[in-house]
């Protein structure tokens, strides 16, 4: 990752630059910049580092306590007498895989669904002219100020009246078209920045444009569509106020969200169970997140956000 | 507690499966009556994008235009957990039941709703004026300090340093993280006796603060936990436009014999501008809109806690006012309405649309 950014930084004021000392040198000084100040840079952005991650590895601490210690006023990060006890137990003695395993079935299924939707709508505002076009990017924008409160009321009457309170059937439907707008934008950004001289060749050579799209578009806005993806998932996977609704008192179907709500709110007797769960469920989310961050830069700034 | 087993994995896949089933089904069904409609019988030259748009347009219109629809016929009537579904009745022929009551036939009748919302509590105690000025402030703090913030880590991390990549790394760890996770954990950190917030602030000396019982410690605590969530989206999307600023505009500045301070006001700043507008407009809006953060350090208990989307949930769900809160949800909806299209008219933002 810092190769990929290095390599765009700029290097200005190569020119009338001092010879560098041995501790800057250290430091990777190209601006001049004095030991001194680059200390202060590195010491704040350890501070912030710091800052970052140090409820999370609350968390890890919490989560490797003993059963009879969680209660404890102690600051050190690892405990002293640290123990699985409570991973043990959150696997064995809670629902908690079951929340996983709806979590992942959903989230799957939906974030399929939503990148293919929008991957064919967004080529269709990237590449035709066709009326309503203006009205219909404008409806997509507004509707990312819609509160998600706000559909819940019209959501939960008309769910409770259809009967699909308490099944996965109005769940799924509505995470996969919740995340159309926003991935929408997203690739159509993304797609605008590919010359159409790509699909117009593709096409001289007999071609249909479903065909440039599929061969030519898509292999090329790959980075966009993980990013889409992922954005996907991650809403599905962490979200709490669609699944709360749609799943209501269903237990045995609840995803993983409205599990650790459950969890951490007996707070004395499970707070440890809570927190081996929390990083049970962080460390492939953390992971696939870190990982395709790279790509989440490059798509962001080319597409959804381009001035 | 439930068995996972054999049985429960396919019970879900099954459920799962079959819901994506029928969407497929629905999918290829609608893309032959489109082509149908829009390939023979209009022999249109739209017919293409009708069938790559058709699928997202019925989806977002079943599920987002029809319920708002819906909301906004709700939001005149008096649904509630005790008036459900066909028992509902508009607020003017309720009316018609106790005319001894009306005072004014427009307020009291045809939008009750929405003049209740501005002169009855919309919770048990609080009012909507108090919780918007809430909204505002709790918006405000929390955008100054991601821009500030993310801002002042993006312009450290653009500078060529030694172990960029590990702090960034670090640094973005907050974003990555489940929201609901997040927001949980810190509420268990504030606790009085055990969360370290507490425990730290008794190591310099501070006496330990009520954050989760104490009206304004508790909004102090959302503050903080949003902080922490949100500079790190903005630090990611500012560097991304940092790292698009040609280092000759530098290079020219400093020949010129610009100081630090002036390039950052005169280029940085400036370059910077179509990459930040748009991330504060959608980081207001996602700020004003947050629901997780002050849902899950406040947990439905303190009113002084709420922000208006929480309060839409609780006197949607918490007290069943539906009709009411229907009301509730147009009003806030206008509110950001008006401040989107202020924003957009001031900055221009949405010029690429039409282009």
């Amino acid at each position: 990752m810092s190769t990929t950014s290095s390599s765009q930084t700029s290097t200005p004021g190569a020119a009338g630059k001092k010879p560098d000392s041995v501790l800057s040198r250290f430091f990777y000084a190209q601006r001049g910049d004095s030991p001194f100040k680059l200390l202060m840079i590195h010491l704040t952005l350890i501070l912030a580092s710091i800052i970052a991650i140090y409820p999370v590895l609350r968390v890890l601490t919490i989560s490797l306590r003993p059963g009879d210690r969680l209660l404890s006023t102690s600051l050190a990060i690892i405990p002293e007498d640290a123990s699985f006890e409570n991973y043990t137990k959150v696997l064995t003695d809670s629902d908690f895989l079951l929340w996983v395993w709806n979590s992942f079935a959903v989230t799957g299924a939906t974030s399929i669904i939503g990148v293919i939707l929008a991957s064919t709508s967004a080529y269709a505002f990237s590449r035709s002219r066709f009326p309503g076009r203006t009205a219909g990017l404008i409806f997509l924008l507004a509707t990312q100020m819609i509160p998600a409160a706000m559909l819940m009321v019209p959501l939960f009457i008309l769910a409770v009246q259809a009967n699909l309170i308490g099944t996965y059937r109005g769940l799924v439907i509505a995470y996969s078209v919740t995340s159309i707008p926003f991935s929408i934008w997203i690739l159509k950004g993304y797609y605008d920045t590919i010359p159409y001289d790509l699909e117009q060749a593709a096409m001289l050579d007999g071609a249909t444009q479903m065909g440039a799209f599929y061969r030519i578009i898509l292999p090329l806005t790959t980075p966009a569509l993980a990013i889409v993806f992922l954005f996907n998932f991650m809403a599905a996977w962490n979200d709490y106020l669609l699944a709360r609704i749609f799943l209501s008192n269903a237990t045995e179907i609840w995803t993983w969200p409205l599990g650790l709500q459950l969890l951490q709110g007996q707070f004395t007797t499970a707070w440890g169970q809570f927190a081996a769960a929390s990083i049970l469920v962080m460390i492939p989310v953390v992971t696939l997140f870190l990982y395709s961050s790279k790509y989440l830069i490059s798509g962001l700034t080319a597409g959804g956000v381009k001035g | 507690m439930q068995s996972f087993d054999m049985n429960v994995i396919t019970r879900s896949l099954g459920e799962v499966g079959s819901t994506v089933f029928y969407i497929l089904v629905g999918i290829i069904i609608l893309e032959l009556i489109i082509y149908g409609i829009f390939g023979k019988l209009l022999k249109s030259r739209h017919t293409l994008p009708a069938m790559l748009l058709g699928p997202a347009v019925v989806g977002l219109a079943v599920l987002i235009v029809y319920p708002l629809l819906w909301e906004f016929n709700l939001s005149f009537t008096n649904m509630s957990l005790r008036r459900f579904g066909d028992n509902a009745q508009y607020t003017w022929l309720a009316c018609q039941d106790n005319p001894q009551e009306v005072n004014s036939w427009v307020t009291d009748c045809l939008i009750k709703n929405y003049a209740d919302v501005f002169r009855l509590p919309v919770l048990k105690q609080a009012y909507f004026f108090p919780v918007l000025l809430r909204t505002i402030l709790w918006t405000a703090v929390n955008m100054f300090f991601h821009v500030a913030g993310g801002l002042g880590l993006a312009l450290l991390l653009n500078r060529p340093l030694r172990g960029k990549g590990v702090y960034r790394t670090l640094i973005i760890l907050p974003w990555a993280i489940p929201q609901v996770i997040a927001a949980l954990a810190w509420r268990g950190e504030f606790n009085y006796e055990f969360g370290f917030v507490n425990l730290m602030l008794g190591q310099v000396g501070i006496p330990p603060l009520q954050w989760l019982t104490a009206p304004g410690w508790n909004f102090v605590a959302m503050c903080i936990v949003n902080i922490w969530l949100g500079i790190p989206f903005m630090m990611v999307i500012l560097l991304g436009g940092l790292q698009s600023i040609s280092g000759e505009y530098y290079e020219a500045a400093e020949i010129d014999g610009a100081n630090g301070f002036q390039q950052f006001k005169n280029i940085t700043l400036p370059l910077l501008q179509p990459v930040m507008t748009p991330a504060i407009i959608l980081g207001t809006i996602w700020t004003f809109n947050n629901f997780n953060v002050p849902y899950f350090i406040n947990q439905n208990e303190l009113e002084t806690s709420d922000i208006l989307v929480t309060a839409l949930f609780r006197a949607a769900f918490q007290y069943n006012r539906y009709g009411f809160a229907a009301a509730f949800a147009f009003v806030i909806f206008i509110i950001l309405l008006v401040y989107s299209i202020f924003y957009i008219r001031v900055t221009g933002a949405l010029k690429e649309v039409n282009a």
